[in-house]
């Protein structure tokens, strides 16, 4: 059973800030979605391996050459404020 | 001769022939987008002056004499969770509303490498999470059929402008069954390719084990040329499979004799229509008509399938999702008191409903205490359906379903009851979590809406896929049919 402490606690993780309204319809929600998903527990999956990804590919590397890249410009054309060279936000401490 | 509702393989013969300009295809598309648009809403943005422009390039070659591609001059849309260099990119997205790419993904850079003219870029359900393009923060797309009924979705706008003869042909991308379903609802071919045929490079990620880039066409033969543009290795996608692109053209082939086809009986249980269980019986029947042995077989795990999909699919699309802070790109919120504050406030006012329920599910199924519970058992799980699969193929050359359990649904009617949405995907989310290759074609339609064939094939086998959808294709006449909007 999710508790609506147990979504402020995921907003939080999330960092999303929910008003009331949302609060109350996301704990429904979620236990009436993770209730739906209890079926999962009638298999036995104690000697089943995890896939995460279905091709079997690991540690793809590339030649360290130093390659084609945006410019600094291009990178910071986006964003919302900015100083100089730097992408600028509210206080951090 | 209406240009917008012919095939990119008949418009090349027109092109080469001279019978016609790229410019002239191309100012015949924009006509037509002009004409139906406002009942559509199919595009989030045009770009008819770069479009013309490229159309002009093309038409200099033909007329220099040069071999230009099977896709060269042809007007083609592109999903708006697709980066394109220099045009506002937003996965219809509040968050992204601004936000213009430094480059273009790999599709895209292809198509255009080929000659391809982007129309625009079309509509989709938030970052690509729905099944309707009722999630998309500016306006829902109308199903070209019957406009008081959903696309489908995610890639509804895809889907839609293909339909209506706004572009020839389309990309979409499939996380669950975003571009099958709309193909399905639209009356049009869709496929998603094996997981890795496609670089992702560029596609705004939602869950980055599932998410594949697809054709929209409104027949086979398109879908092999696109096919055959956009896949292959990219080096800028360490998930992008290394392996040879096979001329998929070639299996354009109108014969399916000695091909074993299995039917999943869990695609054919309750929860699908009687009616698109009708057109699903019709289209054995016909395939077994001309050759091949059909019979039934089981995915034993398929119930599961739901279950595991929006557990594992959320808990990748929170972590996709965290980048959305305001700091680099897209919507800031003014006045967070700090930097938290700041990123709080941002993603609360840039994120619609859809998107914040699913990053509070993937955060929940990923927190200390109930990854294992919750996370750790999707991926088990996982590993059981992906099994079904490889025992169906030792017998099976190609799977054969419905793409969904109804017709296109009415607006409105499954968008407050967010399990009733997600079971519109039932049919398609097990192709993902297993990483194969679906394709959707029309094969019937109730009540003047199209219905869906979904044909499944083994990993890296669209050529078998082809064949089969072509040779049904030249079999029956519902490709033909074209909407009266």
């Amino acid at each position: 059973m999710i508790t609506e402490k147990d979504v402020d606690h995921v907003a939080l993780l999330g960092r999303l800030e929910l008003t009331g309204e949302e609060k109350e319809m996301f704990t429904k929600q979620l236990n009436d979605i993770l209730g739906h998903f209890q079926s999962l527990e009638r298999l036995d999956t104690e000697k089943v391996q995890p896939t995460a990804h279905v091709l079997p590919l690991q540690n793809v590397y590339r030649e360290d050459q130093v390659g084609r890249h945006i410019s600094r410009e291009d990178a910071l054309v986006n964003c919302p404020d900015r100083n100089e060279n730097y992408f600028k936000v509210p206080r951090i401490i | 001769m209406q240009l917008f509702r012919l095939t990119a393989h008949e418009l090349h013969n027109l092109l080469i022939n001279k019978e016609i300009s790229a410019e002239e295809l191309n100012s015949a598309v924009f006509d037509r987008i002009e004409a139906v648009e406002d009942k559509i809403a199919a595009y989030t943005i045009r770009t008819k002056e770069r479009a013309i422009e490229r159309a002009r390039m093309v038409d200099r070659q033909i007329r220099a004499g040069e071999k230009i591609s099977p896709l060269a001059g042809i007007p083609i849309a592109v999903k708006d969770n697709m980066c394109t260099d220099g045009i506002r990119t937003t996965a219809s997205s509040k968050i992204l509303y601004n936000f213009i790419p430094p480059y273009s993904a790999t599709v895209v850079e292809k198509l255009e490498a080929a000659g391809a003219t982007v129309v625009g870029k079309t509509n989709l359900d938030e970052f690509a999470m729905g099944s309707s393009t009722e999630n998309s923060a500016f306006f829902p797309t109308r199903n070209p059929w019957d406009t008081g009924r959903v696309p489908g979705g995610s890639s509804g706008g895809s889907a839609a402008a293909v339909c209506a003869g706004e572009a020839v042909c389309a990309l979409g991308s499939d996380t669950g069954g975003s571009i099958r379903q709309p193909a399905s609802f639209c009356g049009v071919v869709g496929m998603k390719p094996t997981y890795g045929a496609v670089s992702r490079y560029g596609l705004i990620a939602f869950a980055s084990s599932l998410d594949q880039i697809g054709p929209f066409s409104r027949d086979v033969t398109d879908c092999a040329l696109m096919l055959e543009a956009i896949c292959g290795h990219d080096p800028k996608d360490s998930t992008s499979a290394d392996y040879r692109v096979p001329e998929y053209t070639s299996s354009l082939v109108d014969d399916v004799r000695g091909l074993k086809i299995g039917v999943p009986e869990e695609y054919m249980a309750e929860g699908i229509s009687p009616e698109v269980r009708g057109a699903i019986i019709k289209a054995m029947s016909l395939l077994e008509s001309l050759g091949a042995e059909v019979d039934y077989t089981t995915l034993p795990h398929t119930e599961y399938a739901l279950p595991t999909y929006y557990l594992i699919a959320p808990a990748e699309a929170s972590s996709n999702l965290a980048r959305y802070d305001g700091v680099r790109y897209g919507f800031r919120a003014v006045e967070g008191e700090d930097v938290i504050d700041m990123f709080m406030k941002s993603r609360s006012r840039g994120f619609g409903p859809e998107v914040k329920r699913r990053i509070m599910l993937g955060t929940y199924a990923l927190s200390a205490g109930y990854y294992d519970a919750y996370y750790l058992k999707a991926l088990k799980v996982r590993t059981l359906i992906k099994e079904d699969y490889d025992r169906a193929f030792e017998k099976f050359d190609v799977l054969l379903s419905p793409t969904s359990p109804t017709t296109a649904f009415r607006f409105g009617e499954k968008v407050d009851d967010p399990i009733q949405m997600y079971l519109s995907d039932i049919c398609t989310i097990s192709v993902n979590l297993a990483g194969i290759p679906g394709i959707s074609l029309p094969c019937g339609f109730v009540d003047g809406m199209p219905v869906g064939l979904q044909l499944m094939g083994k990993h890296f086998d669209e050529g078998t896929l082809i064949r089969v959808a072509y040779t049904f294709e030249q079999n029956t006449n519902y490709h033909k049919r074209f909407p009266e909007i």
